[in-house]
């Protein structure tokens, strides 16, 4: 099992923070692109999902594979948005991806006074962290670090 | 648990058969005195709920009928305006049904194309070599499958998330979608699937998927 790669939005659809461990293909544009076709697609998702439920929805969105990736998402009241790609065999890891929120991202970033809102990341302990954290997951492998 | 729905998309992304086999009610009826304690207002041709959330109504959920009349759209089904009706303080007491809107034609075929694009982009963004589109979609309400061929054409079942054998239904489709479309002399390629045989078999495949899981439909 592996983790392929991590993204952070915000409520506004900037990339608040990216980062990869696995990766073996890019998807051939830049960066700045790559993230808003993902915040794109992901926005659609939602209301793609919201009217094909056949029922009232709570959580909405969870998590979608293809034959090689699964991606998760858990997006907080405020807007935040977690998506996180890993290999099939991860099942559903929505407390862990509520854990980055509630344990890195409020404790790093939230009660930082040097970090702004709505602009990507600069603190180093908050990529220290959250590195740290997604190395030492059970479904994280530790080959080709 | 159940088998919601079917979806076949052809491969331009149109929507080319449709089937809603099981559809949850989930519907209110309240009666209400004036002034109405909901601010209804007009969204997509729809009467909806938009501020006032009480009980099981929720914001969102589309006026169905007025006093037992059907509402289709902006209008009950003896020609009233349903805000005009509703904001006039002499037609009250007046019982409303509220419950989820159902999807019209043109959003499932709106719907499809969309998943058509999701599809693609999902493939585009994968960390790794080789991807399809999306196979699996999950959220807390439904699981939505999607069996792409060879061809292009894709099959999409929309089913509880408890229901298994989902893999096996979709292949199953596409034999029946082979045996009595395909090889009716009267159905062209890509274009909506109008063929009596397709639909009873598809119906009985979805009946004895549904029965075949571990929780049938009555569980």
């Amino acid at each position: 099992m592996t983790v392929h790669n991590l993204y952070l939005f915000d409520r506004n659809g900037v990339c608040l923070h990216y980062s990869e461990w696995h990766r073996k293909k890019q998807a051939g544009i830049s960066k700045e692109e790559e993230f808003k076709l993902m915040y794109g697609m992901l926005f659609s998702m939602r209301s793609f999902v919201g009217k094909m439920s056949p029922v009232d929805m709570k959580d909405g969105f969870l998590a979608f594979q293809t034959s090689k990736y699964k991606l998760h998402y858990y997006e907080t009241p405020s807007g935040l948005k977690v998506v996180m790609n890993t290999d099939l065999g991860v099942g559903n890891i929505r407390d862990v991806l509520h854990q980055i929120y509630s344990n890195i991202y409020v404790e790093f970033v939230v009660k930082n006074p040097l970090c702004s809102m709505s602009e990507p990341i600069q603190s180093e302990l908050f990529r220290a962290k959250l590195d740290g954290f997604i190395r030492g997951l059970p479904f994280f492998s530790a080959r080709a670090g | 648990m159940a088998i919601f729905s079917v979806y076949v998309v052809n491969k331009a992304g149109g929507l080319i058969y449709q089937l809603d086999h099981y559809a949850p009610r989930s519907e209110t009826e309240k009666t209400f005195s004036f002034p109405l304690d909901l601010v209804l207002k007009l969204h997509d041709e729809r009467v909806v709920v938009a501020f006032g959330q009480r009980d099981s109504i929720r914001v969102g959920h589309a006026v169905l009928s007025i006093n037992g009349i059907d509402v289709n759209g902006k209008y009950t089904a003896d020609g009233k305006e349903v805000l005009e009706y509703l904001g006039n303080p002499t037609n009250y007491p007046v019982s409303i049904r509220f419950g989820r809107p159902r999807l019209s034609s043109n959003e499932k075929l709106m719907l499809a194309s969309m998943f058509h694009s999701l599809f693609a982009i999902g493939s585009q963004l994968s960390p790794e070599l080789g991807s399809s589109g999306i196979e699996m979609l999950e959220t807390d309400t439904f699981k939505l499958h999607c069996f792409q061929t060879l061809t292009g054409i894709k099959f999409v079942v929309l089913a509880d998330p408890r229901q298994a054998g989902i893999e096996s239904l979709l292949r199953k489709i596409y034999e029946i979608y082979s045996d009595f479309a395909l090889k009716n002399p009267f159905y062209s390629l890509e274009m909506p699937i109008r063929c009596e045989l397709f639909d009873q078999n598809l119906k009985l495949a979805l009946e004895v998927a549904e029965k075949a899981g571990p929780f049938g439909p009555g569980s």
